[in-house]
């Protein structure tokens, strides 16, 4: 059961609190059993309706959900073997953005992918996700790894941003995030890119360019977070749902734009609701493709991705 | 003819025709550094440099390329795109209203222009970024004509020089213009993969999605002197963190320092210096 809600699913939240307190009382078993099945069924009905129906700012809460699976629940799913590799070679081990060699279904991968971290420790420890630049140079580095050893490369997005620090802009935050955009339009290797939570700027983006683009229902994907967007454009942080709506960063709404390929489908309720009915949606996809992917000649994949990349925005 | 014309003329028509006021208007122009006030004519053959402060004055995008390049033998590339509204996008205003004010206040219809071109006779393709038309900011058309101006280079083998000047994406434009670095720097790859020399040239100020690509992706990349340069604006770096930046923080005497930039050159010595350097990656080993 989830364990914090939002403030829209209150009316979801008040139901299941009722299922919870039928469920330690005294009544009559059989009595209790009926009134559960009800409730639960008037729940998913509810629940359904809420999600079916989510505000861009909803969707932003969604994907910045607490309970949210994040990048080591999705390979403690999807991945039947991981192996995780440290370091820029640089400077450090960036702790925002994670990656490793290892095995998805039978197919050996090299994953990459942002981690927020969930208890307070943790966040810290991750930078709620933001990297540095040795993040986005470990990153580089497992891709041209990935390409070395004919790896396809999967990576996962979950981030707010790139980290806006003293330090990070001494050394080349922006050099780091462009210099990944320009390895990974030409890797010869296939690339499979999943936005799961958060997808941030730039930060986001150096994670982001591949053959196959897949986005979780709820997540979020966008130029600037929305409270960014709003302090640049209204000057005031505080009209993030009015960026939100404006900037139409839901999937649902980037699909009709061709900037992804695939919406894959989450739990009723949300990817926080059911970790291992997310992770297996994300699995099948990524399997399928790797598939697809895989009988592609380099050349011509690289070639295709250099097609779709001048696409974007075309006229 | 226009003497004998003007004379049959009314006199408030012909008073009119002739130029405006003996009285000069814009001969003076204030520096926006040191606040001293400068003679245009002189500024101008200065190349809007501050003849007080040496403070490089910012150049609207045309003046730059007809500055860098030489006089004769330049055309413009991929003219007159004007932006696309692609999300319906309305914050106070409509991006559509953001657009006709940017056109007035830069007479341009992008924030991007492409010419081809020579610098001192060596044939190139030059692009700027104009800071008047929403603050040089990067949407689709922008990323379209930086690409359509390398395509160019590619398939005449020519060096590619862009001026950037920039706040970054464009908001309006959200993921459409974030994918436009992506978009541009797989472009620069193709140049690098073709042995074609890519210089950035680093103008006041770039930021976020501007410099989080083409900007910092040049074989060469040059600064002028004092040029604000980064991913995070200093405000937001300020707020965030709630720390006072360091002096000169984002100056262009700070990326070289810290190894971003290969060099600072004044704005009178760049077309020489872009000159001799793009003639220096030109190899003239037997391969």
């Amino acid at each position: 059961m989830v364990k914090s809600y939002l403030d829209f699913e209150q009316p979801i939240a008040d139901i299941e609190s009722k299922i919870l307190e039928l469920e330690n009382s005294d009544l009559d078993q059989d009595q209790i059993n009926k009134e559960v099945i009800d409730l639960n069924e008037s729940a998913v009905k509810l629940t359904e309706k809420i999600y079916s129906n989510l505000s861009p700012w909803q969707n932003v809460q969604v994907a910045r959900h607490s309970e949210r699976p994040h990048f080591v629940d999705y390979i403690e799913r999807i991945a039947d073997e991981f192996d995780e590799l440290h370091g820029d070679r640089h400077f450090s081990d960036d702790r925002a953005i994670l990656g490793g060699i290892g095995k998805i279904g039978d197919y050996k991968v090299v994953i990459i992918g942002h981690e927020k971290g969930r208890s307070t420790e943790e966040k810290i420890k991750h930078n709620f996700g933001m990297s540095q630049p040795e993040g986005y140079r470990k990153a580089c580095r497992l891709m041209k790894l990935a390409e070395r050893f004919n790896l396809p490369l999967v990576t996962m997005i979950d981030t707010p941003g790139a980290y806006p620090g003293i330090d990070s802009e001494e050394r080349g935050q922006s050099e780091a995030i462009a210099y990944n955009l320009k390895v990974m339009s030409s890797l010869r290797t296939p690339i499979i890119v999943n936005i799961v939570g958060e997808g941030g700027s730039g930060g986001a983006l150096a994670l982001g360019v591949g053959d196959h683009i897949n986005m979780m229902e709820h997540a979020t994907y966008s130029v600037a977070s929305p409270e960014a967007c709003a302090s640049i454009i209204w000057r005031d942080s505080e009209m993030a749902a009015e960026a939100a709506e404006a900037m139409k960063l839901s999937a649902n709404n980037i699909f009709e734009l061709k900037l992804i390929d695939e919406i894959i489908k989450e739990p009723l309720g949300g990817a926080h609701r059911n970790y291992d009915q997310a992770s297996s949606q994300i699995k099948n996809s990524i399997i399928n493709n790797l598939e697809r992917l895989n009988q592609i000649p380099l050349n011509d994949l690289v070639e295709k991705r250099y097609e779709r990349l001048m696409s974007y925005g075309a006229l | 003819m226009a003497n004998w014309f003007e004379k049959i003329l009314p006199s408030f028509i012909r008073k009119g025709s002739i130029k405006k006021s003996t009285i000069p208007e814009g001969l003076w122009q204030n520096c926006s550094a040191c606040n001293n006030i400068l003679y245009v004519p002189e500024l101008e053959t200065n190349l809007y440099v501050c003849m007080k402060c040496d403070h490089h004055i910012r150049l609207g995008a045309r003046k730059r390329l007809e500055l860098f390049l030489d006089t004769s033998g330049t055309k413009e590339l991929s003219e007159g795109k004007s932006p696309k509204d692609w999300l319906k996008f309305k914050d106070t205003k409509t991006y559509k209203e953001r657009i006709n004010s940017a056109e007035k206040a830069s007479s341009e219809n992008e924030a991007l222009i492409v010419m081809e071109g020579t610098v001192n006779k060596l044939p190139l393709v030059a692009a700027a970024f104009e800071f008047r038309f929403m603050g040089g900011s990067m949407g689709s058309v922008v990323g379209q004509k930086f690409v359509e101006g390398v395509n160019h280079a590619l398939s005449n083998q020519l060096p590619f020089v862009c001026f950037s000047t920039s706040g970054g994406a464009r908001m309006q434009e959200s993921l459409v213009s974030l994918y436009q670095m992506a978009k541009t720097s797989a472009a620069i790859e193709k140049m690098h993969q073709a042995h074609l020399p890519y210089i950035s040239v680093m103008i006041d100020p770039i930021y976020g999605g501007v410099s989080a690509s083409l900007a910092m992706l040049g074989d060469i990349n040059i600064a002028e002197p004092k040029a604000l340069v980064g991913f995070t604006g200093p405000r937001v770096i300020e707020q965030t963190l709630n720390v006072q930046l360091p002096e000169g923080f984002q100056r262009s005497e700070f990326l070289l320092e810290h190894g971003a930039i290969d060099m600072i050159v004044h704005r009178k010595d760049l077309k020489e210096t872009v000159h001799r350097l793009i003639s220096g990656l030109i190899s003239n080993r037997k391969s």
